[in-house]
């Protein structure tokens, strides 16, 4: 299959900005496994993708993984699942618990940022860190996902360029997950507005 | 407006001397993981305490929840 093959019918102005773009993840969960797999089907050019954890069980409730990989450290595997999908993406991926220099030195060259932690105590290194380094950058936050239905309760707020998709209220309840589809919903709401970043700040 | 501040888009009355833990305490921000905004600039968490509001300031106090 040759790219030419595998690219047709793209938005002729959207699809060329997308190509060239460098959007980096931060956590390959819920929410980063899904929103990888969402902007490597639009086309982005290259991702660069971090997390410290494996595959586990209880992760395929919500996270765009399989059981054979199960025991497999989620940045390899996420990178194998969107090389299934779409072969021409370069994909670099960080097997490491981000720290406030570690992401400097990850994400310093990104188009854009997305916040796909799980702990909120790690959202806020990530905001903050990238608030006080790179506050000129896009910086694409989830907060408030658990649950199921309340659809309507999912908003977009936005504080400059920092931008929060959730509804900033709903706890998780202690030894229940949050389940797949209200995660979905969050993930490709900051994939979709990732895409509209890119075209809009061109 | 005199002696006002805006903290997530509700006005408050500002007074001489108040710090962002103030404006937490007076919002009955309770929540551990929080980010603040003075004017879109950053008070890391750390500086709660000792930052103090203008007058007129317009405060964002966003809500970080775990789950992803």
């Amino acid at each position: 299959m040759k790219h030419e093959e595998y690219f047709t019918h793209r938005d002729p102005k959207a699809f060329p900005l997308w190509q060239k773009a460098v959007v980096g993840i931060a956590g390959a969960g819920g929410l980063g496994s899904n929103i990888a797999m969402l902007l490597a089907r639009a086309g982005i050019g290259t991702l660069i993708i971090s997390d410290f954890d494996v595959v586990s069980i209880p992760n395929l409730n919500r996270q765009a993984f399989t059981i054979d990989q199960v025991g497999q450290p989620k940045v390899m595997a996420v990178k194998h699942n969107i090389h299934q999908v779409n072969p021409f993406i370069n994909v670099q991926t960080n097997a490491l618990k981000l720290t406030p220099s570690s992401v400097i030195e990850k994400y310093q060259d990104v188009d854009i940022m997305i916040e796909a932690f799980d702990k909120a105590d790690q959202k806020m290194m990530l905001i903050e860190t990238w608030l006080s380094h790179f506050p000129k950058k896009p910086l694409i936050c989830a907060s408030g996902l658990a649950g199921f239905g309340m659809s309507q309760a999912i908003s977009q707020v936005q504080y400059d360029e920092l931008y929060v998709i959730g509804d900033q209220s709903s706890e998780l309840v202690p030894d229940i997950a949050p389940i797949s589809t209200r995660v979905m919903l969050v993930a490709a709401w900051q994939a979709n507005l990732a895409l509209e970043l890119l075209v809009k700040d061109a | 407006m005199n002696n006002a501040i805006r903290i997530n888009d509700q006005i408050r009355e500002w007074k001489e001397g108040m710090t962002i833990q103030d404006a937490l305490i007076l919002m009955n921000y309770t929540f551990k993981m929080l980010v603040v905004k003075i004017d879109g600039r950053l008070v890391p968490k750390t500086d709660y305490a000792i930052t103090t509001i203008p007058n007129g300031a317009d405060i964002k106090v966003i809500h970080l929840i775990s789950g992803g």
